[in-house]
């Protein structure tokens, strides 16, 4: 704890395998380049969001079609119900889960 | 770390805990208002009020006794009066109370009626009071510590940094020998293989998948829809949270890295393969969640917190960790434990996990959760089915 060691950033990720980051601070607004954290490799992305994002809300790290899984921890978290691009939101407008018959 | 203690209070079973509550437990929901009369006249004691107990029967009968005794038999409990309408179940749960040795008396009301049940279990619970407030802490080691783990009102904030520092605690308690254990079988779905593979043996694991399956049935059975809005729960959307599959593998963050369970419980059974990580068939409604493990015997529990549920449990102290940076901003009074420093990468998870264990030692030693002090005492009972 104490001192800054390194720079806040935008988003993180859990795993390098994922299809989205977390955003990680609050009033994130479209155009914005965002810096993300790849927690298991300790590497440093960028992207520039579309939409705004919520502190918590999801943002897409790569363009998914309609139906493409959602990865995220490595793991199958879901579908898209939408296309989505690189940098958008991804949330319940656009993401559905493949669990209970939905 | 092996040379962690706590101070606690030992019972007449030899099991540790960390308050010293008198408590006035209502056997049904006829005999909440004789039980608050007592605790309000009796200073120091609790009357734990709840709404069932009547016409139960089968496996939801066994489990309304069981999480009564439990809650008795609890070692945060130092004595116990037990009112019930009738003296058969009454007596029922007297005698499973008094199996650990401590002070229990139990009071019917029919051919007594409320006044005169108020009158002598207040003599009694007076005497307990009294004797209880004598009684002295000692220094423990950390090994007799029994801690329960549960997360709500969750968002990705939890999966990012405060259910991992459970999962620290965890990782770093159980080599120790500490008791544990965790729960919310729907709140697995999605990861429920992950799960199965985190046990301690095959049979373990089976015994697990089993039990996660008869959940799920009956979610099938009684759905209306995909659960959305109720699992994840509005709360859980708005911090961000889409999908049960994204929710439990955040979830399961809270067991650790490494450490594997070694038993599965039914709802508030008490673990009997000595220290280690059990899994238990809860619901994942926070406060009947921390009921049954409460009945269960664990003495502190560990809640993460994403948009901030407000829990607490009459008799096991909750102690509340968030790393959403908003929530700890605009509800500090409800988080003991801030660890949003992980989302600025100002704090890692060996950080934040070693503040949780210094946390959680000074409540065993007597420091007030949030929760206790905003007085939350949710005590829900679980009912598995409707009553005869």
């Amino acid at each position: 704890m104490g001192e800054l060691r390194v720079s806040a950033p935008h988003f993180l990720v859990h795993n390098s395998n994922d299809s989205v980051g977390v955003a990680a601070v609050e009033g994130i607004k479209p155009g914005q380049e965002l810096s993300g954290w790849l927690m298991d490799t300790d590497a440093t992305i960028t992207v520039k969001s579309l939409d705004t994002i919520p502190l918590g809300h999801k943002v897409a790290l790569v363009d998914l079609d309609e139906g493409a899984t959602i990865y995220k921890y490595g793991h199958d978290i879901g579908r898209t119900v939408a296309a989505i691009k690189k940098g958008g939101h991804v949330h319940v407008h656009n993401t559905k889960t493949k669990r209970w018959g939905a | 770390m092996s040379e962690l203690t706590f101070w606690g209070y030992r019972r007449e079973n030899g099991r540790v805990g960390i308050r010293n509550h008198v408590i006035i437990l209502p056997l049904d929901d006829l005999s909440n208002a004789a039980c608050e009369a007592v605790a309000n006249n009796i200073k120091g004691t609790l009357a734990l009020p709840h709404h069932y107990g009547r016409l139960q029967f089968g496996e939801d009968l066994e489990l309304h006794f069981r999480t009564l005794i439990g809650t008795g038999a609890n070692p945060n409990v130092a004595a116990v009066v037990v009112v019930g309408i009738e003296p058969g179940w009454t007596g029922r749960v007297v005698e499973g109370i008094a199996k650990t040795g401590k002070p229990v008396q139990g009071f019917a009301i029919e051919r007594n009626g409320d006044l005169k049940v108020i009158m002598d279990a207040s003599r009694v619970a007076q005497k307990y009071v009294q004797w209880a407030s004598e009684l002295r802490r000692e220094q423990c080691p950390v090994n007799d510590l029994w801690v329960s783990v549960k997360c709500g009102e969750s968002d990705t904030t939890s999966g990012l940094g405060s259910n991992p520092t459970v999962g620290n605690f965890i990782d770093k308690m159980d080599p120790l020998g500490v008791t544990s254990c965790f729960g919310e079988t729907s709140e697995i779905t999605g990861a429920e293989l992950v799960c199965k593979e985190r046990s301690a043996s095959p049979e373990v694991g089976e015994k697990f998948h089993a039990m996660w399956n008869r959940y799920n049935d009956m979610i099938e059975r009684h759905k209306t829809n995909d659960l959305s809005e109720s699992q994840p729960t509005k709360g859980n959307i708005e911090g961000g949270l889409t999908t049960i599959e994204e929710k439990a593998f955040g979830n399961l963050e809270k067991i650790g890295k490494k450490t594997r369970y070694i038993d599965v419980l039914e709802p508030a059974e008490a673990p009997a393969r000595g220290a280690g990580l059990y899994f238990m068939d809860t619901s994942s409604a926070a406060a009947e969640c921390v009921t049954l493990q409460a009945a269960a015997g664990f003495a502190v529990h560990l809640f993460p917190t994403g948009q901030g549920n407000v829990i607490g449990n009459p008799i096991e102290p909750v102690i509340k960790l968030t790393a959403n940076p908003r929530t700890a901003r605009e509800m500090s009074e409800h988080i003991d434990l801030d660890v949003s420093g992980i989302l600025r990468r100002k704090m890692n998870y060996d950080e934040a996990g070693d503040a949780l264990i210094d946390m959680t030692l000074r409540v065993c030693n007597g420091r007030y959760t949030c929760a206790e002090a905003l007085g939350h005492r949710e005590f829900v009972m679980t009912k598995l089915y409707q009553s005869a």
